[in-house]
């Protein structure tokens, strides 16, 4: 900041030490101008920046500092263990479990959510009377708080609750939901699907809104199914929407956590234990910090393998404009 | 001129093609009625329960055979509510936290987000990298290292960690986001106005570009008081004290002496927080999804 001062006052071979009075040459009115942007531009974003380094960047860098210690919360000790966090984590008789749960949640919720949101979207996106109304019904869980939504539908899944007796009356008996291995992990990817793809469903339907009307009409006139138009033309064109997406759902997946402690709280067995689950037990039920921040990293860094690969893979699937 | 009015034309043409092209037989229709009607059943249906179930019983809960309008509405339950827990104050702690987040992210994210697209100043680009960052980064992470600095602060069962965090911490980056996406479609020719005038980089933000943002705004204080409105593991992991607590966290609380949940008065507490909600966003729904569909549209 100082120097291009002194090199705007050296050109101008006056005002030295002070700053120049206003209006004095057009070179120099330009250079503070700028100086002024500058300034205005650090000042507007100083807020944001500083928030950012005291509760992202710092965080970041404090949970790998943490997960390289033995921490002991009730003796206050705090001491260096290097990799052994990261040795117990791979000895943990429950990871593989926790692993497996939080794959199939994410797959089963990934899947669930963007093939329904995208089915409901194409079926609003038709012209037929009274598609607000069921947009508002598709939409109206994404309103409902997520601890709400779980509660409710944790008394409709319990083993004598309103989904089983729904249906006996077409003759199935239905599991106890929250109690059975694979059934719970069902359980909870639909109730949190049905309670959050209002959301996708919205963004799909502005894609598919914006895709240009002349491209159908061509279609209808080569005699195109609406199936082999849907996938020749239509998805094409909505596929930066389906990245956007399904980055979003895919990180959202991992984060799921009010459901699974509502619900299940992580059973049965471990079952429905996913990472960020897990991770708040060893922390803050079992108090073990710093293998909870060893779980921490090992949540980062799959997140951001996950973006990065969806980032790359954008190039083979994802038709630019 | 001529072109506008060229284009306007042309968009008039493309409306009545649609219709006819587009429109479908009767029987299709029909069949398309039907669908949506089966798949909004699981939509509409645990709502519904939820205010059913409030006024039945609690035998009825657990009942073969749900009543989906019950037959003698019981109130009791909704006075339990609040006799269990203090539960209008949790209510208040809810809607004021949401209220300031709310109005918090929508200055930070709209000055960085207004900075960040107009305004050149040295490293801006770097620096916007920067901050998305803070999109890839889960709360989860974090939880631990900013526990301890609330705990070190002498925060712990206060509202600070639950209003400061959120609005200058990593929540508050899809908003500069969006704000930017918006400010970057702005037109320079507005802003040069301004400036003849003798506006200042805070008088050209502040009367020009702000109010023109309205759309944008919208959309960000939509999406920032759902997730507050929303927030639970935070609140789990910095609330001890019940008067302290928010909605999510208290809708958890109506357990017996074991532990269970004593549901018929959970249900009944759940109707008050999501039925004024939901009834704002029946009455506003149009603007509220075109809202939130924008800040996916420039993404």
């Amino acid at each position: 900041m100082s120097v291009s001062t002194a090199s705007a006052a050296d050109t101008q071979g006056g005002g030295r030490g002070h700053r120049p009075p206003p209006g004095r040459g057009r070179r120099d009115h330009r250079m503070t101008a700028r100086r002024r942007d500058a300034v205005a531009g650090y000042l507007f974003v100083a807020p944001q920046l500083l928030g950012w380094a005291a509760f992202v960047g710092w965080p970041v860098v404090a949970v790998v500092w943490y997960s390289l210690h033995s921490w002991n919360l009730l003796a206050g000790t705090f001491d260096w263990a290097g990799l052994a966090n990261y040795r117990q984590l791979a000895h943990d008789p429950a990871l593989g479990a926790v692993l497996r749960a939080t794959l199939f949640f994410s797959v089963g919720l990934v899947v669930l959510n963007l093939a329904l949101a995208l089915l409901l979207a194409v079926l609003l996106n038709q012209r037929l009377r009274g598609t607000a109304v069921f947009r508002t019904i598709f939409f109206s869980p994404v309103v409902v708080s997520l601890v709400a939504w779980a509660i409710v539908s944790g008394t409709l899944l319990q083993g004598t609750g309103g989904i089983n007796a729904l249906l006996s009356k077409v003759g199935i008996t239905g599991p106890n939901w929250l109690h059975e291995p694979g059934a719970a992990l069902i359980a909870v990817i639909v109730t949190q699907t049905i309670k959050n793809v209002g959301l996708n469903m919205v963004l799909f339907l502005a894609a598919l809104q914006g895709v240009p009307e002349e491209l159908y009409e061509a279609a209808a006139l080569d005699g195109a199914s609406r199936w082999r138009t849907f996938w020749r033309i239509t998805f094409p064109l909505i596929t930066p929407t389906v990245l956007l997406t399904s980055i979003i759902t895919v990180v959202g997946s991992l984060q799921v956590f009010a459901p699974i402690q509502v619900l299940t709280a992580g059973g049965p067995g471990n079952s429905t234990n996913v990472l960020v689950y897990d991770l708040y037990k060893q922390g803050f039920v079992a108090h073990d910090l710093s293998y909870a921040s060893t779980l921490g990293v090992l949540l980062f860094v799959i997140v951001l393998a996950l973006t990065a690969i969806q980032w790359q893979m954008r190039k083979k699937w994802v038709v630019n404009e | 001129m001529s072109s506008k009015s060229e284009s306007g034309k042309s968009n008039q043409d493309r409306a009545n093609h649609r219709s006819r092209a587009l429109s479908l037989p009767r029987w299709a229709k029909i069949a398309l009625y039907a669908l949506m009607t089966v798949l909004a059943i699981p939509f509409l249906f645990p709502t519904w329960w939820m205010v059913t179930a409030s006024l039945s019983p609690a035998n009825d809960i657990y009942s073969q055979s749900p009543k989906l309008f019950p037959t003698h509405p019981l109130w009791s339950d909704y006075k339990q509510v609040f006799e269990l827990q203090p539960f209008a104050h949790q209510y208040v702690n809810s809607l004021y936290i949401a209220v300031l987040v709310t109005a918090g992210t929508m200055a930070v994210s709209a000055l960085s987000g207004y900075a960040f697209a107009r305004i050149r100043f040295p490293g801006a680009d770097a620096l916007f990298f920067v901050v998305l960052t803070g999109m890839l980064v889960p709360a989860e992470v974090t939880i631990v290292p900013l526990f301890r600095m609330v705990q070190s602060l002498g925060l712990i069962n206060t509202h600070w960690p639950l209003i400061i965090i959120p609005i200058f911490g990593a929540p508050s980056v899809l908003g500069t986001f969006v704000m930017r996406q918006f400010f970057l479609a702005l037109p320079a020719e507005l802003e040069e106005a301004g400036r003849l005038d003798g506006l200042g980089r805070f008088g050209l933000f502040r009367s020009i570009a702000l109010p023109l943002a309205r759309p944008a705004l919208a959309a960000v204080a939509i999406f920032t008081f759902l997730r507050t409105w929303d927030s639970y593991l935070e609140p789990l992991v910095y609330l001890s004290a019940k008067d302290k607590f928010t909605l999510p966290l208290a809708l958890t609380q109506y357990t017996d002496a074991y532990g269970g949940n004593i549901w018929n008065i959970q249900l009944a507490a759940t109707t008050l927080t999501v039925l004024p909600v939901l009834a704002v966003f029946i009455i506003a729904q149009r603007q509220f999804v075109a809202g939130l569909a924008q800040t996916g549209l420039k993404g």
